[in-house]
């Protein structure tokens, strides 16, 4: 176990380390993420009356794109500086290399949604500890890391690399989009009501289970292992 | 030294024309066609007219028929990726990629005749009911599939990008399916009319029905076949114009 | 380091390699022998690099059987990462870590001992001790070229593939990455290198091979080369390179 688990930590701490110098994926990310929201509350035209529908989808749409935009430059770099290929040459499993660059792809993730919640509860008007919320973001986040991870090493191998993690991504994830939105609204103790957020809850972290065996094992196929 | 190696080129009788018509493929196409034009037939003069929704109701007839094959393209794609994905075998790659070529289409097609049959009934082309819901998706991961296959760098790559799509996408289809199922129980206001648009059939509809599936189901099998037997030819092809080549003495660039 | 007796050091047999658009590897053979050091000639495209990267196992054949010190790559590629270096076209270095980062995370990554003071003996051997705390970004090619050696060389692997290490080198980098490479080769490792500058091949090489339509054309030890049957079969192929 230790052997598996040793090469993960290191790569997820050396992807940690890397972004802390070149600051290259947060940031944008967090600032894409502003935007979307900005925009969308001035395109869905959020009133007091609305914003208990709409907090929700909004909050996703902006986790989501924000996510998509950090998995895509966390791939790009290590492809231009073939960093991927040093990676691959080390004596280690493809499994582990595969969950070493998912946690450091899921901490980024947490880390800007850890930050743009609060500044979504202050735009919004709700409480942001919840742990029904916490609890969503955080397996949501994994399912988006999960699939974001396989198909990012997917994308930044074809042509036209932009467009084609996204259209990868958005279809294979839309259970995760839906449960998240559906528990936040309940959690989100708005005048919605909501029937079974656990039952929700439960589908995420089916669709976790099931992608957590399934993208290891196909990266090790995509990296021809 | 190795001698360079002729290609494998599969062998035909003489006459094109004549062996395709005794072969086994054109009894399928026969059979095709002529279950297509009763099924026409059914679905046009024999069935009876709906009562409640008229004759946009001979719709589900093909509309049905159409998303069966539209998910069973998506299985047979599933089945190919993973066995191409084992074996490595080419003409699993070429099963996956047929099926999924039709499978767009036959989507499509659903998604077309699913509002043509909704509007007049419930007076607005698209309502995210589930099933149709779960076509859009399906379709949305087809149309990666294919993607994914033209934008890959080479050939060799596509063919195994696209296979673990295909086991990805096929897995993930049933859980979207529950997602948006809950999802929209949840939102009942906006489901005008209950329930399937079916409503319920009688004895010669349900037969109509069944009819259509299976002349559906043999012209899909025929397009699938025709479709690979195409893709043969075409990787043939490539072969001899690779060895031609060769003898050339031509150079070889990536 | 385990190699059973009597197997040889690389052994490739009917190896196949196609990507999808024309077949590059098409039934090669190949042994390299404990101690050699082996140049592989060919022309761009012929598949040099390739064949590394099979041999590397970062592809995988098509159809065909590669032992890397007696290893099955189909059965445990990551024992034959074990004892293999890789000099590759890029340098595979992280450009915002130092070059003492860069070594102690894939000495990290290959669970090494004694970390440190492999370091400062690889860093030696390439010439890069003032440069330890430096950012790689900020390193010439040349530099990285040697520091990518020296994570080569790192875990002192017994097998070295190096694909054309002298492209994109100045003369004074070239000068002495031919010392560099000329004592690690020669030190007991076996080395596996690509090129396409016939002048260095045969001069840093024992044996000689070229890679011509997808197998080994021609093979020999330096010392027994036919020239005429070289030229012949090397030459033929960039000789109608447009």
């Amino acid at each position: 176990m230790k052997e598996f688990l040793r090469p993960v930590f290191l790569v997820t701490w050396k992807d940690i380390l890397l972004e802390l110098r070149s600051r290259e994926v947060v940031i944008a990310s967090m600032v894409f993420a502003i935007m979307v929201v900005v925009i969308f509350n001035f395109a869905l035209n959020v009133t007091p009356e609305t914003v208990d529908i709409l907090a929700p989808g909004i909050l996703w749409v902006a986790f989501v794109f924000a996510g998509v935009l950090a998995m895509s430059r966390a791939f790009v770099i290590e492809k231009d500086q073939g960093s991927l290929e040093g990676l691959l040459l080390c004596p280690v499993s493809r499994d582990s290399l595969y969950f070493g660059k998912m946690l450091s792809l899921f901490l980024f993730m947490t880390v800007v949604e850890a930050v743009l919640l609060p500044i979504f509860a202050v735009l919004f008007d709700f409480s942001a500890f919840s742990f029904t919320l916490i609890g969503v973001i955080l397996l949501a986040t994994l399912g988006f890391a999960t699939v974001g991870t396989l198909f990012s090493s997917i994308a930044v191998n074809t042509r036209s690399r932009e467009i084609m993690l996204p259209v990868l991504f958005f279809p294979v994830i839309t259970p995760v989009i839906i449960g998240a939105v559906e528990t936040s609204t309940g959690a989100i103790g708005s005048s919605v009501n909501v029937i079974g957020v656990g039952r929700w809850l439960q589908l995420i972290a089916v669709f976790d289970a099931v992608f957590l065996v399934l993208c290891p094992w196909a990266f090790g196929l995509v990296m021809e292992e | 030294m190795e001698s360079v190696r002729t290609a494998k080129v599969t062998t035909t009788s003489s006459s094109p024309a004549r062996s395709y018509l005794g072969s086994t493929k054109s009894v399928l196409l026969l059979a095709a066609g002529a279950f297509m034009l009763v099924n026409m037939y059914l679905i046009f003069m024999w069935a009876p007219t709906e009562a409640v929704m008229g004759h946009v109701q001979r719709i589900m007839y093909i509309h049905v028929p159409l998303a069966w094959l539209a998910f069973l393209a998506f299985f047979i794609v599933f089945v190919g990726s993973l066995m191409y994905l084992w074996k490595r075998e080419s003409k699993w790659d070429m099963l996956a990629s047929s099926a999924a070529e039709l499978g767009v289409v036959f989507t499509s097609l659903v998604l077309i005749t699913g509002p043509i049959w909704g509007k007049p009934i419930w007076g607005i082309w698209w309502t995210w009911d589930a099933r149709l819901t779960t076509t859009l998706v399906l379709w949305l991961i087809y149309v990666s599939y294919l993607m994914l296959r033209a934008y890959s760098s080479n050939r060799s790559q596509g063919a195994l990008y696209s296979a673990v799509l295909g086991v990805i996408g096929f897995v993930d289809v049933p859980i979207v399916y529950f997602a948006v199922n809950w999802w929209r129980t949840q939102h009942q206001r906006l489901v005008i009319g209950s329930g399937s648009l079916e409503g319920s059939l009688n004895a010669d509809m349900r037969t109509t029905l069944y009819f259509s599936m299976v002349a559906f189901t043999l012209l899909f099998s025929f397009l699938l076949w025709q479709k690979m037997s195409d893709k043969r030819i075409e990787e043939d092809l490539r072969s001899i114009r690779y060895s031609k080549e060769l003898t050339r003495g031509a150079r070889i660039g990536r | 380091m385990n190699c059973a007796e009597g197997t040889p050091a690389i052994k490739v047999v009917d190896l196949h390699k196609d990507f999808g658009d024309y077949p590059v590897l098409r039934g090669l053979n190949l042994t390299v022998e404990w101690g050699r050091l082996l140049v592989i000639f060919g022309a761009n495209g012929s598949g040099k690099t390739t064949l590394l990267k099979l041999l590397a196992t970062q592809y995988r054949p098509d159809r065909g059987e590669i032992w890397v010190g007696g290893i099955r790559r189909s059965q445990d590629p990551v024992a034959i990462r074990r004892i293999i270096g890789v000099v590759a076209h890029q340098p595979m270095l992280y450009q915002d870590m130092t070059c003492q980062e860069n070594l102690t995370f894939f000495g990290r990554m290959h669970g090494l001992d004694d970390i440190p003071r492999r370091i400062d003996d690889v860093l030696h051997k390439v010439g890069l001790e003032v440069r330890r705390h430096q950012r790689v970004r900020t390193l010439s090619h040349g530099m990285q070229k040697r520091l990518a050696i020296g994570r080569a060389i790192l875990h002192d692997p017994p097998i070295l593939l190096m694909d054309e290490p002298e492209s994109g080198l100045d003369q004074e980098a070239l000068a002495s990455m031919g010392d560099l490479l000329r004592m690690e080769a020669g030190s007991n490792r076996t080395a596996v290198m690509t090129t396409h500058n016939v002048d260095r091949g045969l001069a840093w090489g024992q044996e000689v091979a070229v890679l011509s339509d997808g197998v080994i054309a021609y093979k020999a030890d330096r010392d027994s080369l036919d020239e005429g049957r070289f030229r012949g079969t090397y030459l033929k192929q960039i000789e109608v390179a447009p």
